[in-house]
């Protein structure tokens, strides 16, 4: 009884509620909505609950419990949760997300939509289980646990090549996710446990078992990112998921791994961070230019915003490996900022593909006309997502860039040129970014099937809604975010200034 | 040599299920117009083993002069292996009617079987489990052919004997090889030949070596498992249910007993191959099993890449650090292949048509739609086939990895990471069709087929997330060592 009395297992295992009314359900389509919205709506609830009861200003693991779950074989696999600072935000950001990707499905999704709902709350619940996890073992199986059902929202309810889309999903992300459980068990065979907290306080790892651990664990959370090279997967995942698939996908999954990266890779092996922060970082920036070019000439919507997200996620990355403070808070940041943004702007396409079924520029332009509304809301999401001033994005890629080039004096990117580089990305996004809403949305109308479209009604604009005030929160008033996460950074930063002494 | 009734005791749950199934062979003459009495007293018999089973629990004691043993490991396999004879007996009632192939001899056959199994598990006398092995085979010869006059399982039955007796010249062969090295069969005294210094090494590695070809026969270890796909495709489905499982889980506990008891010293010579064999098991049956188009043909090969992943497990055998992991975390695997076989077995049979028809990958589509507790429960088997938490399947992999990891050899468990997931490729392949193709498949709701599905769905999950008194009791399954 305890044990399901945890805060965080009540948010964690709240959405099952809603799984098993829906199993009761049966092609009732308006029900099975309202009970996935309500049971998201209140896991959003708990989340801000267990928000109330966490303290900012403490830096260590907080509401956390650990349990014996399996003691034998010589060793101990604990049921062990915890949140702080580096994972609260992301909880927030599930938890809210959720809701409004379920929202916006109302119109879009009109076969099996029992099912679709009940895979999409088991997805909420995998995506929190991996946030909270203070075990490597526990974090694992909730970890492959969210590819079973992102792989039936991708293969029953996706696009054309929805099938195809679906395995290449699964089968990149299990083999890196392989490879990670091979270093877990190392870890658990040469240490004795598989509980986060004990191992990063025993610490102790020899510098060369660090390397190759950190390449096995990199490699499941790098495809998941995806890093530059290992992101083919995604634009075919994206361009078929279903609207709230892509929204989800980009809005969290993709944080996994960055996530991924700052719980384990960061505290765990800080020595093998330290040597190979500036491949990393070169990867990262790589991936930023990358990303922004290949954007630039896609012909599909979809697929630019897809692509752009590897551009991005690059930023995160550059800034986690800085190993500083301003680095990594401003990546943290840039994952919350990348899940709104993005998040919007696939709700964004997805509104559009569900008046014309189609998604070429080349359908489009014009569209500010005929649809003010949604064209003032486009504008601003796409602001947002290129990093102007005044809005999220900028908060994010301003602290980053800070952090790397901080990190230049003598710290563990010993460059300039990570920062020149990662600059020039911000200017190729506003590149890409102006040209798309440039043809979507200005001149004339060029397609007579655009003159007749509908703006967005209420359901829309509700959706969007909290995306824009999140936007401009952070936009104006950073500060409690950074708060929110700040101490625990500071202790991880210090990890670091201690490996490099050793 | 006399035996006493302190032997009998420690056989006792052998004895009784070859007695009982005499009995049966009794009242099958006439039993013709009663098609539940067989079965009943099946499945009776069965679950009174099991009773005495559980109640010898704990016993560690040998008999007949030291050729058999009760310990701990023989009595895990053999409380799996009459599982499997339960699973076994629930499939096969409504089908063999359905297919018109109900015989009366057919459930003696299936316990004598079964009686051999336990036989090769409980062995510590290479003789014995040379008698255990025939014991067990010649019934599975009869019962692949038991759908005569349909040409493809005659051919099955024809197969598979004329592959096993091979097989038995090798194993047979080798057991020669190594009472001329050590001048005994019993393990324990192949132990002490060892250690006094008295045995040859060269026949004790030969006949070490064709052992392992006899049993790699029987548990379709790559290259001895070119019989597999037809003898399984061909013979009716309750059977290959049936041989799936329980030949590979006799076949593994001899060659675990054998190797990890009798062989440790000539580990360094037997290792390279025992790496070879799983290496060539692991890929080869993965690569194979992705042409399938045929679901029964898919899980032959993909069974014989499970063999792989149980190998993975018996190559770190000579490490004294990972051994008792090894036999553990071996167990343990066969434990999640079990249950994950016999329900997709159950679901194959409740797709199936008629005999050979209606396997092909097509006639899965719409499975969801058509039963949705049917097709959760076949992609909950294939998820834990291929290791996806939270399924049974996933824990096996787990602690096989682990075992493999402590005896030092990562190459073999990336090797095994890699097989994983070309596996993840076949069995999505499966999921996809039943839940993301339209379809309406013919499906036989079968009161038995869906208990058996069900179970075994539940056991798979609820068994990873409960897992903890599994791998205590895996852990303590201890091999009597001499």
């Amino acid at each position: 009884m305890e044990f399901l009395l945890q805060p965080l297992n009540v948010l964690t295992f709240f959405p099952l509620v809603g799984v098993l009314v829906l199993l009761f359900l049966r092609e009732q389509k308006n029900a099975s909505r309202w009970v996935a919205l309500v049971t998201s709506l209140l896991t959003f609830g708990i989340s801000l609950w267990v928000l109330s009861l966490f303290r900012a200003e403490e830096a260590g693991l907080q509401l956390d419990f650990a349990y014996n779950w399996i003691q034998a074989a010589g060793w101990t696999i604990k049921y062990a949760m915890g949140i702080d600072g580096l994972s609260i935000l992301l909880v927030l950001l599930t938890t809210f997300l959720s809701p409004i990707a379920i929202l916006s499905t109302w119109n879009a999704v009109e076969e099996r939509v029992r099912d679709f709902m009940v895979f999409f709350l088991l997805l909420e619940l995998g995506m929190l289980g991996v946030f909270l996890a203070q075990d490597l073992f526990l974090f694992y199986i909730f970890w492959e646990f969210t590819l079973v059902p992102m792989y039936f929202l991708i293969g029953i309810w996706g696009g054309a090549q929805r099938m195809y889309a679906a395995i290449k999903f699964f089968l990149y992300t299990m083999a890196g996710s392989i490879l990670m459980l091979l270093a877990i068990l190392w870890l658990g065979i040469n240490q004795g446990t598989f509980h986060l907290p004990d191992l990063i306080a025993m610490g102790g790892i020899p510098a060369e078992a660090q390397f190759w651990l950190f390449l096995a664990f990199a490699a499941a959370f790098a495809i998941k990112v995806p890093m530059w090279p290992l992101h083919s997967w995604l634009p075919d995942a994206h361009v078929q998921a279903p609207t709230a698939g892509s929204v989800i996908l980009a809005g969290v999954l993709l944080k996994m791994g960055t996530y991924g990266f700052l719980r384990f890779n960061l505290p765990l092996f800080p020595q093998a961070s330290i040597e190979l922060a500036p491949a990393m970082a070169t990867l990262a920036v790589i991936g930023i230019v990358y990303g922004a070019i290949v954007s630039y000439s896609q012909k599909d919507v979809k697929k630019l915003v897809a692509y752009s997200s590897i551009s991005h996620l690059g930023f995160v990355m550059l800034g986690l490996f800085a190993l500083n403070a301003q680095g990594i808070e401003g990546a943290i940041l840039q994952m919350i900022n990348h899940g709104i943004s993005t998040g919007a702007l696939f709700l964004i396409v997805g509104f559009i593909y569900e008046r014309r079924h189609t998604r070429e520029f080349s359908e489009f332009g014009g569209l500010w006309k005929v649809m003010p509304v949604y064209a003032v809301l486009a504008l601003i999401v796409s602001l947002s997502s290129m990093g102007l001033p005044g809005l999220n994005g900028f908060v994010g890629e301003f602290t980053i860039l800070l952090g790397a080039w901080g990190a230049g004096e003598g710290g563990a990117l010993g460059s300039i040129w990570f920062t020149v580089f990662a600059a020039l990305g911000v200017i190729l996004a506003a590149v890409y970014i102006l040209y798309m809403f440039n043809k979507m949305f200005l001149g004339p109308v060029t397609v007579k099937a655009n003159e007749a479209l509908k703006d967005l009604s209420w359901r829309e604009l509700a959706v969007m809604i909290p995306l824009l005030i999140v936007i401009f929160w952070i936009g104006l008033y950073p500060k409690p975010f950074f708060a929110l996460m700040h101490p625990a950074v500071e202790q991880l930063v210090t990890l670091f200034q201690t490996a490099a002494i050793h | 040599m006399s035996f006493s009734s302190a032997d009998l005791i420690t056989a006792l749950p052998i004895v009784f299920l070859v007695v009982w199934a005499c009995v049966l062979l009794l009242v099958a003459v006439f039993a013709g117009r009663r098609p539940g009495l067989l079965p009943a007293l099946s499945l009776a018999g069965l679950l009174l083993t099991e009773y005495l089973l559980v109640s010898q629990m704990g016993l560690q004691a040998d008999a007949f002069g030291g050729m058999f043993v009760t310990d701990g490991f023989s009595i895990f396999i053999n409380l799996v292996l009459i599982l499997g004879g339960v699973l076994s007996v629930a499939l096969s009632y409504g089908y063999i009617q359905r297919m018109q192939i109900a015989k009366p001899e057919y459930y003696v056959l299936m316990l004598f079987s079964i009686s051999g199994m336990m036989l090769m598990a409980s062995a510590a006398d290479l003789i014995i489990v040379f008698l255990g092995l025939e014991l067990l085979s010649i019934p599975l010869y009869v019962l692949a052919a038991i759908a005569r006059p349909d040409s493809r399982s005659e051919e099955a039955g024809l197969k598979y004997f004329l592959l096993g007796a091979f097989a038995s010249g090798f194993l047979v062969y080798g057991i020669a090889l190594v009472y001329g090295a050590t001048g005994t069969t019993l393990m324990s005294g192949i132990v002490a030949a060892v250690a006094a210094g008295l045995a040859y090494p060269i026949y004790l590695v030969l006949g070490a070596g064709l052992i392992l070809v006899g049993l790699g026969f029987k548990v379709a270890a790559v290259p001895f498992h070119m019989w597999t796909p037809d003898v399984y495709d061909g013979a009716p489905t309750s059977v290959t249910a049936f041989m799936a499982v329980g030949a590979k889980a006799a076949g593994f506990a001899a060659l675990l007993r054998i190797f990890v008891v009798a062989f440790p010293s000539i580990s360094e010579q037997i290792t390279p191959v025992l790496y070879v064999m799983c290496t060539a098991t692991l890929l080869v049956g993965n690569l194979l099993a992705i042409k399938q188009n045929n679901v029964k043909r898919m899980l032959a090969y993909s069974s014989i890449s499970h063999a792989g992943f149980i190998l993975m497990a018996v190559v770190a055998y000579g490490n004294d650090a990972a051994r008792f992991d090894v036999v553990s975390s071996a167990l343990f695997y066969l434990l999640a292949f079990t249950f994950a076989s016999f329900g997709s077995w159950a679901v194959v049979m409740a797709v199936e048509k008629s005999l050979g028809r209606g396997l092909e990958f097509s006639d899965y589509a719409g499975l969801f739609r058509r039963s949705p507790a049917l097709a959760v429960a076949m992609m909950i088997f294939m998820l834990s086939f291929t290791g996806v938490p939270p399924t049974l399947g996933f824990a096996g992999k787990f602690y096989l990895f682990r075992a493999v990891l402590e005896g030092g050899y990562v190459w073999l468990a990336i090797v095994g990471a890699l097989a994983s997931l070309i596996s993840a490729y076949y069995y999505l392949r499966l999921i996809v069709v039943m839940f993301m193709q339209d379809g309406e498949p013919e499906v036989h709701s079968e009161r038995w087929l869906n208990l058996t599905a069900g179970v075994s769905a539940l056991a798979t999950v609820g068994l990873f997330i409960f897992s903890e008194p599994l791998v205590a009791w895996a852990t303590q399954a201890l091999l009597r060592i001499f």
